[in-house]
């Protein structure tokens, strides 16, 4: 059986699931609370200090035994961690960089990954396999080189330079070709009988079909520029410039020990990811559990 | 005839439309730097002068006199040695342990799940504070268990230790839904087929349900693999790659610093298409391997 179609029978959150059998019961409970509840308080404890500390003082956190509830909840230390650095700028920009790559890749994979599905053209499988390629070799191998290239067009310390080489993922191409060839084509053949463009049958037949696919795409790409941490590190150099994760390192930086402060920065930079997660759980699963991708 | 002729030449420009702007821009920013790497690795850089010469294999001889990057190698195999079979199996065991229906169980599966989602940095800030080794949450829950206390970050040996910890914790959820998805596929029949014949648990899960996730361990240790060979945020950012001595050096960090902080991009280019090669000749090895222990059901 292929992993996607593992995939899509993933029992997450709600669907079939493996029913416990019947058991001489010694607890008045399923045995593995034992297991999974020491389990997930493991899991979830870095989440959760990180978020006591943000609404600590600083006294407090620099208190051992560590103070496990604070006396009262500071949440002043979060407007006063957007005020010492600019992290406005930050989150805005990581914003514009994200919200561009993921439309764009959305737009341009959906372009191509349509027409390495359907449409015969001259030199399909020669650019397929390079396509195909590209994704094998590692991020190390083409950083220097895409620096230069980024630097050769003048983008080098700028929002383009990490936007333009992550415009259209060889990735997502792939795995929109993959969802389109399981369509039944008759469809398309229909419409392009009635005198459908090419144009028209993926805009109004290929892509409403294709939702799941294309919002598993989307947060997964999200994910990975939201998140990504070496090509904004080499692209940028003005703090004007940064996302959140490269002013994360400065603002850590300038606090030295002033945890509470850092705390709260990184709660903030963390709540579009998180929101988007518990949005759209079902197609952050999917989509890793089709494509196996972290970032 | 003329008509299918131009039926055919349509179908062409339309390929080549769609994929046109995809194709520019992977030619650009994809299959253009992977050739120019290659290029680069023969020759002398600092990112700065436009004037590179050619210096033939000097890069990659240079490698096997490079004091650092030994050692860098050395940790970052040790992190992969650790690290995939501990994130691989854990994962396993969380799988099994989440694959059924009880109560909590959407709660225990967020659980796990939502480290994936954290940013490498974000991780690294938290582990870095409860990992403090004064006021770290860490050493005061272990001392409560008469263990520690520990340097973590700080100490010279454990460092990279306290690093795969951090890792394993923003990885597993990503193997565990890889598991979750394959234990979904083991046909119930089998397992039930065993219990009528009095298999145990254990026996059940040793015979049936591991031997069944062949494929997807497979896959995840090549996966993991892949990933651990390139850690680099982490260490960058937690521990900046340990300055001399060195103690959590690994082998990107390095590549990353020579190009980016010392001015030898050729040099860092050299190291970079090895560490590819080495990433592929292990990648082929482990689905050679794989493929004679894994069994592949129709």
């Amino acid at each position: 059986m292929t992993m996607e179609a593992q995939a899509d029978r993933i029992a997450w959150p709600e669907e079939a699931e493996v029913a416990e059998r019947p058991r001489r019961r010694w607890l008045p409970f399923s045995p593995w609370h034992l297991v999974l509840f020491p389990l997930a308080l493991i899991m979830l404890l870095p989440l959760v200090w990180m978020i006591v500390t943000s609404l600590e003082t600083q006294a407090e956190s620099l208190h051992f035994p560590p103070v496990l509830v604070p006396g009262s909840l500071h949440f002043g230390n979060y407007p006063s961690a957007l005020r010492s650095a600019p992290f406005g700028r930050w989150f805005l920009n990581t914003f514009i960089v994200t919200s561009t790559v993921v439309v764009s890749n959305l737009l341009l994979c959906s372009l191509a990954g349509y027409a390495f599905a359907r449409i015969r053209f001259f030199g399909r499988a020669a650019t397929f396999m390079l396509l195909l390629a590209t994704l094998m070799v590692p991020f190390q191998v083409v950083m220097i080189p895409t620096f230069l290239i980024v630097k050769k067009l003048g983008l080098f310390d700028s929002l383009p330079a990490l936007i333009a080489p992550n415009l259209v993922s060889a990735f997502g191409i792939f795995m929109l070709r993959q969802f389109f060839r399981t369509l039944p084509v008759e469809l398309e053949e229909a419409a392009r009988i009635d005198g459908a463009s090419r144009l028209g049958v993926l805009f109004k037949i290929v892509l409403p079909l294709s939702l799941p696919a294309l919002a598993t795409l989307a947060v997964i790409q999200f994910m990975w520029t939201w998140n990504d941490f070496l090509w904004p590190l080499i692209a940028v150099f003005s703090q004007r410039n940064f996302t959140l994760q490269l002013g994360l390192t400065v603002f850590q930086g300038s606090h030295d020990v002033f945890w509470p402060l850092v705390m709260a920065g990184n709660v903030m930079s963390m709540i579009p990811m998180l929101v988007l997660f518990f949005a759209a759980q079902r197609y952050f699963v999917r989509g890793i559990a089709t494509t196996g991708l972290k970032g | 005839m003329g008509r299918l002729r131009r039926a055919l030449a349509s179908d062409h420009v339309a390929g080549w439309a769609f994929i046109g702007p995809a194709f520019l821009l992977i030619g650009v920013f994809g299959i253009l730097p992977i050739v120019w790497g290659l290029v680069l690795s023969f020759q002398k850089s600092d990112l700065i002068d436009p004037n590179t010469p050619f210096v033939g294999l000097t890069n990659y001889r240079a490698l096997a006199h490079d004091h650092v990057l030994r050692i860098a190698a050395g940790h970052t195999l040790v992190y992969t040695g650790v690290f995939v079979p501990v994130s691989v199996i854990g994962a396993l065991f969380v799988a099994v342990a989440l694959n059924r229906k009880i109560h909590l169980i959407r709660f225990y599966r967020t659980a796990v799940f939502v480290p994936v989602v954290a940013s490498t940095i974000a991780t690294s800030i938290m582990f870095l504070w409860l990992f403090d080794a004064q006021y770290g949450l860490a050493n005061w829950l272990l001392g409560k268990i008469g263990v520690g206390p520990f340097g973590f970050f700080d100490s010279p040996r454990g460092a990279l230790y306290a690093i795969i910890a951090m890792t394993v914790w923003g990885w597993v959820g990503f193997d565990v839904i890889i598991y979750l998805a394959a234990l979904q596929g083991i046909p119930h029949e089998l397992v039930e087929a065993a219990e009528i014949d009095g298999a145990s648990r254990w026996s059940i899960f040793r015979s049936i349900t591991v031997p069944l996730l062949g494929p997807a361990t497979l896959l995840l240790v090549v996966w993991s693999s892949i990933n651990a060979l390139q850690l680099f945020d982490e260490v960058y950012f937690v521990t900046h790659g340990g300055p001399p001595p060195y103690n959590t050096a690994v082998v990107v960090w390095w590549l990353f610093s020579l190009a980016f902080r010392l001015g030898a991009a050729g040099y860092a280019a050299a190291i970079a298409y090895v560490l590819f090669l080495a990433i592929l000749v292990l990648t082929m090895v482990q689905f050679w391997l794989g493929n004679k222990v894994v069994h592949y059901s129709s």
